[in-house]
């Protein structure tokens, strides 16, 4: 290649790399949230700080399986759609640069710089959000159900050992039916009134018969609440129900069709806290999937509420099933817990309903209303990665790297200058422009700027001078032999290629595997590999050769070589 | 002409001594699993995997003033997270602590709660020194055991597919002597980890694949040395070619490694507390990769020499291809540029 025109490449890829680095407008087609192409104009910045650098949060997320199985085959397609969901909701959470992406082919990342409340950001995305409306149950099921309940956890040897609940706690619960009805009746006259009176018109047992027997293991847990398909359990005893409701055999002794859930309420009695259970149809007469609107509101009588509207359809299927279920207790049920207590229906409802956030504040409303908007996420998500990096760690970070890498790169240069002095410069020269390469290739890649990725650039600058070494060894050779200088450098660049490329394919191969079987970082550290040595080849074996031409032609006829 | 030079034109019989080489690698590697032993026998886990392998929660604090350990790991008890390891990490007054997963969850642990809860405990337990969360991480367990796995397959893909490289441009004895030199460099790292009890991280990981690179790429230089000098001295013996060969990339391992080793130590002295297992496994790498190229490399070659002898001379296609390769190149007249 003509001189001319190598001198013409090198400055042709400086430019290049140059418009890489610098930040500039894009323009992208993207489809916005009204199912519309737009065209979305952004400013990207190359070579963007990673969490660890200017601090942030990190999740990562998985589908929950312990919650509900999805075959494998189905998980990809079903994080694809949760991805929809979790990105609307991160937008709604009003931080700009927020980072929504799939990794792999399992795992949701969300990235948000500099958030001050990590612990919402990870309720935020990992609520599912599912809403659903079920009728309680009226017809003291549970209650028939529980000697065999007792039966079955007995058998099954579910029993805790430390649980000596007996006869005492029963006595405390005939005490408790008094004072509860008590408050009750003060409380919430006007909302239920209407109903228990429906409610107990249509039972034909007497109270006395329902009573929870004492003794056995689920009898001796659970005390009859106020109304209807509630139940009472001790705060404390809660995590021995949960354990018992999670076994197969137990979820099967249930009445038919009926599903026991926990409430989002506890309620101090007698200097202790008892959970809210309910009893209700596992069949929701509908579900969240008809909202179309949420907001959060006060209300004077109910507090903190999210006020939701559903569409037309759903609207018109609302009406027909709470038309056919007046007098009958409405659970509200979000992620499989009960929302405040269930109202009573008190005529066919339609489009327009609230739910109540009991003792939460506004802040709990705003972010219910948000996925309540978002959509539920179709598959349950949980959390299997968190990093929450403070701003100062990152900047100390920044700055350390920053030291260290310009120490090496003096290093460096006073060793290249020191050993080998006119050539060691035009190395220098090379080195410079291999900094400019590979910070621009890893730019076109849309890398980001990691603590390790750092530290391996630093390290590639050590490692690129390789090349260079390895061809300023091999013309000292072809001198040695008495070539003239011309001739030496042509002969030291040919003898050296064989080397440089096999050393170098054989790193591409490696970094090439890591990059496909890497994930995070790895992934991160084997491109800066690849574009460092990419831009090293290019560097030591294009711009250092026309730097040794450019030489040559200005000092026609050179006897020596300082190499 | 005036060069300045070092270890030029030297003849060392470097091979000579391969067996007290080996006897040294080997003891070092078992020195290492001594510690590994040792670790094993004192914490329960013969290698310090990071939480983004176990699973679990790390917390980063910074006190205003230098902090005792002890009143740090009794708060942390306090706040209810006995059985945490800590560690002072890089000045008294900045800790790191690593609180166990719990048995039987399935997501990560809430990190940001922890951190909170563990910084006010500090501020009932050691009042009038401030703390504050510098960075809580958590990974849950799945996350952990997909980890190793993926890690596993990486490196031995990555033989793989050098091994076949090596195969197609030099011979199969060259690809396994580098593989099993490669390998030689996992455990000899994996043994100075030990030793140091670094703590294994994703980012060592990195390092340890840098280092593999590092080294084959060391490997690969004089090997094709090897190649050329066998293709133009018949009569020499491996055994001399080899020695010959590593005397003559001498001057080139030592700019090098100067180079690497620069920006290794300025990483390792400046470049702060997070990255420093990296830093520590770089420097170490650079030394074992050289090690490993010469008394690794070498003598498995040899010794494959001497399992399965080469052919000999016109016989030997490989040599024949390349040495009429290295003819027709010659006859190319240089094209002179200007």
């Amino acid at each position: 290649m003509p001189l001319k025109y190598r001198v013409l490449t090198i400055v042709a890829l400086c430019l290049v790399s140059v418009w890489f680095l610098f930040p500039r407008n894009v323009t992208q087609r993207q489809r916005g949230s009204d199912g519309l192409l737009h065209d979305v104009t952004f400013r990207r910045i190359p070579l963007q700080q990673g969490l660890d650098l200017k601090g942030g949060t990190y999740l990562a997320l998985e589908v929950n399986d312990s919650i509900q199985k999805i075959p494998q085959d189905k998980k990809g397609e079903a994080i694809d759609r949760a991805l929809k969901v979790v990105r609307t909701r991160i937008e709604g959470f009003g931080v700009s640069e927020a980072v929504v992406q799939k990794q792999g082919s399992d795992r949701i990342v969300v990235q948000i710089p500099g958030i001050q409340d990590p612990e919402r950001a990870r309720k935020l995305v990992e609520d599912q959000a599912f809403l659903e409306f079920k009728i309680t149950d009226k017809t003291q099921a549970l209650e028939r159900a529980l000697p065999k309940l007792d039966q079955v956890i007995k058998a099954r040897g579910l029993v805790a050992k430390s649980d000596t609940a007996g006869k005492g706690a029963a006595t405390v619960a005939k005490g408790l039916q008094g004072l509860l009805t008590k408050t009750d009746t003060s409380k919430k006259a006007d909302t239920t009134k209407k109903g228990a009176k429906a409610a107990a018109a249509k039972d034909t047992t007497t109270p006395d018969s329902l009573k929870i027997q004492p003794g056995g293991a689920m009898s001796s847990l659970i005390e009859q609440g106020q109304m209807p398909g509630e139940f009472y359990v001790e705060v404390d005893k809660v995590p021995t129900l949960e354990n018992y409701l999670a076994d197969t055999a137990v979820k099967a002794a249930l009445p038919p069709g009926k599903d026991l859930i926990a409430g989002t309420d506890s309620t101090p009695l007698q200097g202790k806290f008892y959970r809210s259970y309910y009893l209700v149809d596992s069949k929701p007469i509908i579900t969240g999937e008809y909202l179309t609107k949420a907001r959060p509101n006060q209300s004077p009588t109910d507090g903190t509420i999210v006020e939701f509207e559903l569409s037309n359809e759903g609207g018109r299927r609302f009406r027909t099933e709470t038309g056919k279920h007046i007098g009958d207790y409405m659970a509200i049920i979000l992620d499989r817990r009960v929302m405040g207590r269930p109202p009573v229906i008190q005529g066919a409802i339609g489009t327009r309903g609230q739910i109540t956030m009991g003792g939460k504040g506004l802040d709990a409303a705003q972010d219910l209303a948000l996925v309540l908007n978002a959509g539920a996420l179709p598959v349950p998500l949980r959390v299997a990665e968190t990093h929450v990096i403070g701003p100062s760690l990152g900047q100390d970070s920044i700055d350390r790297g920053r030291t260290a890498a310009i120490i090496a790169v003096v290093l460096v240069v006073v060793i290249m200058i020191a050993y080998y002095r006119f050539s060691g410069v035009l190395a220098v020269g090379g080195l410079t422009l291999y900094v400019l390469y590979t910070l621009a290739a890893l730019a076109g890649f849309d890398a980001v700027l990691t603590l390790p990725g750092i530290a391996g650039f630093v390290l590639s600058i050590g490692i690129a001078v390789d090349a260079n070494v390895l061809i300023f060894e091999r013309i000292r050779e072809e001198l040695d032999r008495g070539k003239t200088v011309r001739t030496a450098i042509d002969e030291g660049f040919r003898h050296a290629m064989p080397a440089i490329v096999d050393s170098n394919v054989s790193t591409i191969l490696t970094a090439a595997v890591l990059y496909q079987y890497g994930t995070g970082p790895v992934k991160g550290f084997a491109v800066t590999l690849i574009a460092g040595i990419f831009a090293s080849l290019v560097t030591s074996i294009f711009v250092v050769r026309t730097f040794y031409l450019l030489w040559l032609n200005r000092s026609r006829g050179a006897q020596t070589l300082s190499i | 002409m005036k060069m300045l030079r070092i270890l030029h034109g030297t003849n060392y019989d470097f091979i000579k001594f391969w067996r007290t080489a080996v006897a040294a690698t080997i003891g070092f590697i078992l020195l290492g699993l001594a510690f590994m032993g040792y670790h094993k026998a004192r914490t329960g886990e013969a290698v310090n995997y990071s939480i983004e392998f176990t699973g679990g929660t790390v917390v980063q604090v910074k006190f205003a003033q230098a902090a005792h350990p002890d009143a740090v790991r009794s708060a942390v008890d306090r706040a209810g997270f006995p059985g945490s390891e800590i560690a002072a990490f890089g000045s008294p007054a900045d800790f790191l602590i690593k609180v166990p997963p719990k048995a039987g969850a399935t997501s990560a642990p809430d990190a940001p709660r922890i951190g909170a809860e563990i910084v006010a405990s500090f501020a009932q337990t050691i009042p009038g020194n401030v703390a504050r969360v510098e960075r809580a991480e958590s990974v849950g367990p799945r996350v952990g055991a997909e980890l190793k796995t993926k890690a596993f397959t990486a490196i031995l893909i990555s033989f793989l597919v050098t091994l076949i490289y090596l195969a197609i441009r030099f011979e199969w004895r060259f690809g396994v002597a580098a593989v099993v030199a490669t390998a030689h460099d996992i455990l000899t790292t994996m043994a100075f980890l030990a030793m140091l009890h670094l703590e294994v991280s994703l980012t060592v990981v990195a390092a340890i694949l840098t280092v593999i690179g590092y080294s084959l790429n060391d490997t690969i230089i004089i090997f094709d040395r090897v190649r050329e000098n066998l293709k133009k001295q018949r009569k020499e013996s491996l055994y001399d070619v080899l020695n010959r060969s590593i005397n003559e990339t001498l001057p080139r391992s030592v700019m090098t490694h100067a180079t690497v080793l620069a920006a290794t130590l300025s990483l390792l002295l400046f470049a702060g507390e997070v990255i420093r297992p990296f830093s520590w496994i770089m420097a170490f790498g650079v030394f074992t990769g050289t090690f490993s190229s010469i008394y690794v490399a070498g003598p498995i070659l040899l010794w494959i020499e001497h399992r399965w002898p080469r052919a000999t001379g016109a016989e030997n296609k490989g040599a024949a291809r390349a040495a009429a390769e290295e003819r027709r190149r010659e006859q190319r007249t240089p094209v002179a540029t200007r």
